[in-house]
């Protein structure tokens, strides 16, 4: 049986306007329309070509032992496979009149590895301004040693690649922000702030118990 | 001494027939470029770059070992970069001279052959960096990508054409088809005297 598109584009969980004036509608709507649906098809692209033992597999189970993919292909599964990953769990870490102050237990835990929510705050946002180059800034929990910590990653290169868990993702690519705050990274991530669903963090976090 | 940003060598509209706006020329010179000169003095001072030439700074804090490159080395490049890029673009019909035409002939069969290697390596940079023609140390002509601000100095190559492909060069013109963008900088906006003035 041949393999024909497995994953498909997933849907938006609210309107393209619905995060401004934080985040514009034509960055959201090219955001998703375009980038994470090249990620998804040059993922299907990707998988065409490789057995069915991986083919299988679900993404990210594939992302969590990324080293289990021949050498000629890793580079595209890691690339598209955290592409197609990581903008899903972005859309569904932001939402309309999100932001504040998380409660509940990823509050306790955020408190217990950083010591306050502002200096966790001041961490992500002043580690993920000074990425070089494309990535992602990610709150991630890691079951070695049983804690949340900050974890910047390159391009798309997912978390799991590393056995971390995603919690929460801010994408600082350019094309997350260029159209309406150029080259002004740091006022994008401050702004972003505003648009974090804690409820989808808080879900994330419960289920790695 | 204090590096400077340098002016563009053409006005800032002057390339926007060409597919590279006035507004995406003032982002990127005025405010990215300049950014890589300001942070860029920053890192170095007190330390012993200090007066030290781009080159110099360039090729000594290269690690080709490290994951991630150091301050000095992203701004310092990137600084470097974008001087030969503004240069290797111009406005208007700019004809291949003859001796660059053999030499891309000779390494890689035909011009139309190096078009889509280079743009098939800039295409193919997993997130932001540039995609080059090389000259290596022995004489022949190579199309290789690089991550970042990494460039052809720091594997000894002599750099005779770079196309910046983060993200923020192609943008507001292109949104995300990079493709297109990298066919239009090959079509329209490369000055290919400059190139050859390289060799």
């Amino acid at each position: 049986m041949s393999f024909m598109g497995k994953y498909t584009l997933p849907e938006m969980p609210y309107a393209y306007d619905a995060l401004e004036p934080h985040i514009d509608a034509k960055t959201m709507e090219i955001h998703h329309t375009k980038h994470h649906q090249t990620y998804t098809d040059k993922l299907n692209a990707a998988l065409e070509t490789c057995s069915s033992d991986i083919q299988a597999k679900d993404i990210v189970d594939i992302l969590s032992d990324i080293k289990s993919i021949p050498d000629d292909k890793r580079g595209a599964i890691n690339f598209n496979g955290g592409g197609y990953d990581n903008h899903r769990l972005f859309w569904n870490n932001m939402k309309p009149n999100g932001g504040g102050e998380p409660g509940g237990s990823i509050a306790d835990a955020i408190n217990d590895s950083f010591g306050s929510f502002s200096d966790f705050k001041e961490k992500f946002s002043s580690t993920t301004a000074v990425i070089q180059g494309s990535g992602w800034g990610w709150l991630v929990y890691n079951p070695s040693s049983g804690k949340v910590e900050y974890k910047s990653m390159p391009n798309q290169t997912s978390p799991r690649t590393e056995g971390l868990v995603p919690l929460l993702g801010c994408d600082v690519w350019e094309h997350a922000y260029y159209l309406n705050y150029q080259n002004k990274r740091p006022v994008y991530i401050e702004a972003w702030w505003n648009v974090v669903n804690w409820d989808e963090v808080e879900s994330r976090f419960s289920k790695t118990k | 001494m204090a590096f400077e940003l340098p002016d563009l060598p053409y006005a800032h509209d002057a390339l926007a027939g060409a597919g590279m706006s006035k507004e995406t020329l003032e982002y990127h010179h005025d405010l990215h470029h300049n950014a890589y000169v300001t942070n860029g003095n920053a890192a170095i001072a007190g330390t012993e770059w200090d007066g030290k030439s781009l080159e110099e700074i360039i090729g000594g804090t290269y690690d080709a070992s490290a994951v991630a490159q150091n301050g000095i080395f992203n701004n310092i490049s990137q600084l470097w970069n974008h001087n030969q890029f503004w240069e290797m673009m111009g406005p208007g019909e700019s004809k291949m001279p003859g001796e660059l035409e053999a030499a891309l002939t000779e390494s890689f069969g035909s011009v139309d052959e190096f078009k889509a290697q280079f743009s098939a390596a800039g295409a193919g940079q997993f997130g932001s960096g540039w995609c080059w023609l090389v000259k290596n140390a022995d004489g022949g002509l190579a199309v290789t990508k690089t991550e970042n601000g990494v460039n052809p100095l720091c594997f000894g190559q002599t750099a005779l054409l770079g196309c910046d492909v983060w993200e923020h060069s192609y943008y507001i013109d292109f949104r995300n088809k990079r493709p297109a963008y990298l066919s239009n900088f090959l079509d329209n906006l490369v000055n290919w005297e400059n190139v050859a003035s390289r060799m």
